[in-house]
């Protein structure tokens, strides 16, 4: 994918490092949070980008992944639970020269500022959206989020609680976002890969970060981290790839002849019959289909990487396109004619 | 037929019908021609929430008024000399407006059993003499359109719909209308359907010829130009596209690329389609999924360096509050525009009311301090965007910019002003570092003040070195780091107060008339009553009654010496379409008594109302 957005970004005139992307805020989250890592994998990440570090602006909601923003030596908001995608829709829409990363956890995004979420991503606004998924309220200390798998038993719902969860990256495709992706916060080498092609992705990118909340929720991904159950659970998508996982690689996804996909022996169905994964079809159904294997209580068969990438004109490459095309058809607007007008009458 | 003419000074006609029989666009058209005769003029149109509410029905009666006169004037008339009905509802629902002696055109067509009873009438009014106080014209107005018609290959059905232009042509020839501004109107609407544009020409020629011909009428009027407006080029114009004019002026004037977050809404709903038709301006608009993110992505433009606003009425107001005081700790430039209709929750959303002002002031949690600039007449709207954008700019806060559903919809001559004579706006952006660290180093500190309006810095992205953070979270005075300390909190909530407070020092003082100079009673109003409020006046010391009148544009922070004139008076009248919202704040203020003239009924007030009120406190003194 060509991103010709970021050559509307100014570049850096001084070689960055990750240090460059470090505040001089004391960074704030529980010992053991998953939070350090992305960040340390964001701030690692950056500098291979190459643009002025005044052009990159962090903005966040409520919650605790989004006190993200003042750990990073950019410009940055902490703004008000679940607005963040809306806030960031009207400085992409008025900047194209900024690089614009949105911050959110599942309660921000999901419950409070659903809304926004949908139709960022249906618009496809030049924002990078990193989902924070913990599966937890945490700086409310401890109650159930709308990701969190039914039944789950919380200070709100000590019965467990009775919602169905979202899928995020179902939640996402759903709303024909032009690029999905999930990560997990304990794969550094994956969550760079998968943060560079966000990075690069012309629109709204939702990348879906796995992120373990040791105080409220320990454990919530284990299986897919351990390295005793992650292999036979998890499964990295890759463009033009098949679809294979498992300790040796002995499982695929295949389409079952009633047209769902299914994970199969591969020994038992052939090689052929594995489905290569195509991020770039115009139609979300297989990315969809993907996003639908996994069992959101036991976590297996979980996809990671690109679920979708395709290319569709940003909402705020559109704007600056119609609001240049007007001027070039109308010219730059005269104010005295306007409030002129047409029908007007002299009084001497 | 020649006919005598008669000269007036002054007249108010009603046109009333069916919500879907063009009632807006015929006063619309009748307003347009007045205009261009030089006569001063103010409308008010009036018409349901539902787009086609049950045809016949009181409740779908649209009706549009306008006073036109040889002089200034300032309200669209408290009873209309004329009123034109389309039908027995549209007569049922105005007739207790009308004085003894008012002309009434009726439609006959449409006075059939059915549509009488509908309404509640027993007998039909033309026959059953309780007309007899007026001057009726009994017209068959949809017949004489459709045999006007018959040349046309039109359906009865579109040939029906053309009666509003029989009924225009005929007033225009009943007030010497000129009709060639209609038909250009019509020629630029229906061009590109010529069998409708031609029908409906035929229609306006038809009830024209008819006016000249019949003998239901005996007399014309004219309305000379009123000569005692200010010399100049005049348009006429409505609050909603003065409002936006101001925006687009103010963008121009400070030199920031305009931006509009907003989600429909009545009656703000025309300021969003204004800015859309103006893109060549650089104008931005963002029709967005909600009230919240309409305010979202204008805070999102505002940190990016654009003049940004959003428009809404009271509803919208309540769910975007949260996101206002976002705005007031941020300290960036924000214009919050709220046309005023009748509540609580939906309420009346095509009339309306002040009743926004506590909401405006005091509606967010914590303290949270939002300056309000009020617009009081239809061209006034251009002049308080530009105050509201001012304020918003200069000392990096959002501004409420209070409209209301009559000046929004209502329209008034305007003397067009010269750009050139636009006050500029300096946005100053920050540039570099601002501060000396004790070390010796040289940082930018967000939040340091200004010394003289203790304005923050607006640093926006992409300027090198001065990348910070900000937030909702309480921030240390100076540095702008997150800070839960207790004194600074509060010393932090004093500053941002001592802001907004301070611009009372660029805010002009309140000027009094009192032209006899001895009023003992001040009538002092605030937005859309000014009309109502000086029409009462006047007829009041027509009377040789002294009274003194005043009004107020700004509403937070009040003008300096407001405190002053309140406690020159023996008594303060505040005529406002609410509860007594203004009076709450002044009597808090400066432990002055207020009297409250309040009414709620989705109508401006009524002048004859403010007079009898006026008179009645002052023979009570």
């Amino acid at each position: 994918m060509t991103a010709t957005y970021l050559n509307l970004i100014p570049k850096t005139d001084v070689e960055l490092a990750a240090k460059d992307f470090k505040s001089d805020q004391e960074v704030r989250w529980c010992p053991g949070c998953g939070d350090y890592s992305i960040l340390s994998n964001v701030q690692g990440f950056l500098p291979e980008l190459g643009l002025a570090k005044e052009n990159i602006v962090f903005i966040s909601g409520i919650g605790c992944s989004s006190r993200f923003p003042y750990y990073m030596n950019t410009f940055g908001m902490h703004s008000i639970h679940g607005r963040a995608p809306a806030i960031a829709t009207g400085l992409a829409a008025t900047r194209p020269d900024l690089s614009i990363w949105v911050v959110t956890g599942d309660g921000d995004a999901l419950s409070i500022g659903g809304n926004h979420l949908i139709h960022a991503l249906r618009r496809n606004v030049n924002l990078k959206i990193l989902l924070f998924n913990n599966r937890i309220y945490g700086l409310t200390k401890g109650q159930y989020s709308p990701t969190s798998e039914q039944g789950k038993i919380t200070k709100s719902t000590p019965e467990g609680s009775l919602d169905y969860s979202f899928n995020p990256v179902s939640l996402a495709l759903g709303a024909e976002a032009t690029f999905v992706a999930r990560t997990i916060d304990s794969d550094r080498k994956h969550m760079t890969e998968v943060l560079r092609a966000a990075a690069h992705h012309e629109g709204t990118s939702l990348v879906e970060i796995y992120q373990n909340c040791n105080i409220f929720n320990d454990g919530a991904w284990e299986p897919l981290k351990d390295g005793d159950t992650r292999d036979d659970m998890m499964m990295r998508l890759e463009h033009g790839q098949p679809i294979r996982f498992g300790k040796d690689m002995e499982k695929g996804v295949i389409r079952t002849h009633d047209g769902h996909i299914a994970v199969a022996d591969v020994a038992e169905v052939g090689e052929d019959a594995v489905i290569r994964h195509d991020a770039h079809a115009k139609d979300p159904g297989l990315a969809f289909a993907l996003s639908r294997l996994s069992n959101p209580r036991t976590l297996e068969n979980t996809p990671i990487g690109i679920f979708r990438d395709i290319e569709r004109p940003s909402y705020d490459r559109l704007v600056r396109e119609q609001l240049a095309e007007v001027q070039a058809k109308q010219g730059e607007g005269d104010l005295q004619a306007l409030l002129t007008g047409g029908d007007t009458w002299n009084v001497s | 037929m020649t006919k005598q003419v008669v000269t007036l000074n002054r007249v108010v006609i009603r046109f009333a019908g069916d919500s879907g029989d063009g009632m807006q666009l015929t006063g619309d058209r009748f307003t347009s021609e007045t205009a261009g005769l030089g006569n001063d003029l103010s409308t008010l149109p009036d018409f349901p929430a539902e787009i086609r509410a049950p045809a016949g029905t009181i409740g779908g009666v649209s009706a549009f008024q306008l006073a036109f006169a040889d002089h200034d004037i300032t309200t669209p008339g408290d009873a209309p000399n004329v009123l034109v009905a389309m039908n027995p509802a549209a007569l049922k629902a105005n007739i207790k407006d009308l004085p003894r002696g008012a002309d009434i055109i009726l439609n006959t067509d449409e006075f059939t059993k059915r549509n009488l009873e509908k309404v509640g009438y027993t007998a039909n009014p033309i026959e059953d003499g309780s007309l007899e106080p007026y001057n009726v014209h009994a017209i068959a107005l949809t017949s004489q359109t459709v045999e006007a018609l018959k040349g046309f290959d039109l359906s009865k059905k579109e040939a029906e719909r053309s009666k509003n232009m029989y009924a225009l042509g005929l007033l225009c020839w009943l007030y010497s209308r000129p009709a060639e501004g209609t038909r250009t109107f019509l020629e630029k609407k229906f061009g590109k359907k010529p069998e409708i544009l031609a029908a409906n020409l035929a229609a306006f020629e038809a009830g024209w010829s008819f006016g000249e011909t019949t003998e239901v009428f005996s007399v014309q009027y004219e309305v000379a130009k009123a000569d005692d407006l200010p010399e100049g080029l005049y348009r006429n114009i409505m609050g909603n596209p003065a409002l936006a004019y101001g925006l687009i002026a103010a963008s121009k004037r400070s030199g920031l690329p305009l931006f509009l977050g907003s989600y429909p809404i009545t009656p703000a709903s025309d300021i969003l389609h204004e800015l859309a038709k103006n893109h060549r301006f650089g104008v931005t608009t963002f029709q967005a999924e909600d009230e919240i993110a309409g305010i979202g992505s204008a805070i999102g433009a505002a940190y990016g360096g654009a003049l940004a606003v959003t428009t809404t009425s009271g509803p919208g107001i309540a769910l975007k509050s949260e996101a206002i005081g976002l705005a007031v700790s941020l300290e960036l430039p924000l214009i919050v525009v709220d046309v005023q209709r009748g509540g609580p929750s939906t309420g009346l959303p095509t009339k309306t009311e002040q009743s926004d002002l506590l909401q405006a002031m005091f509606g967010r949690n914590g303290e949270s301090p939002v300056p309000i600039v009020a617009p009081q007449s239809p061209s006034d709207c251009f002049y308080a965007a530009m105050e509201a954008a001012r304020i918003a700019v200069e000392y990096r806060t959002p501004v409420f910019l209070l409209s209301d559903g009559y000046i929004a919809n209502g329209s008034e001559p305007w003397k067009v002003p010269s750009v050139d004579d636009l006050p500029t706006i300096d946005p100053s952006f920050a540039t570099g570092p601002n501060h000396v660290t004790d070390s010796g180093e040289e940082v930018f500190w967000p939040y340091k003040r200004d010394e003289d309006t203790l304005a923050r810095p607006w640093a926006i992205p992409g300027t090198k070195g001065l990348e910070h953070r900000i937030g909702g979270l309480e921030k240390a005075d100076g540095t702008g780091n997150i800070s839960y300390d207790a004194d600074n909190h509060d010393q932090m909530v004093r500053l941002r107060q001592g802001k907004v407070d301070a611009i009372a020092k660029t805010i002009p003082d309140l000027v009094v008339d009192d032209p006899d100079g001895n009023a003992r009673v001040l009538v002092l109003g605030w937005g859309s009553t000014y009309g109502p409020i000086g029409a009462a006046c006047e007829i009041t010391r027509r009377t040789g009654v002294a009274v003194a009148q005043a009004h107020l544009r700004h509403l937070n922070p009040f003008p300096s010496n407001l405190g002053e004139v309140l406690r020159s008076y023996d008594k303060v009248l505040v005529p406002e379409m609410n509860l007594g919202q203004l009076a709450m704040l002044l009597r808090a203020k400066y432990l002055v008594d207020i009297q409250g003239i309040n009414q709620v009924r989705g109508m401006p007030f009524k002048s004859t109302e403010l007079v009898s009120a006026i008179t009645d406190a002052i023979s009570s003194l």
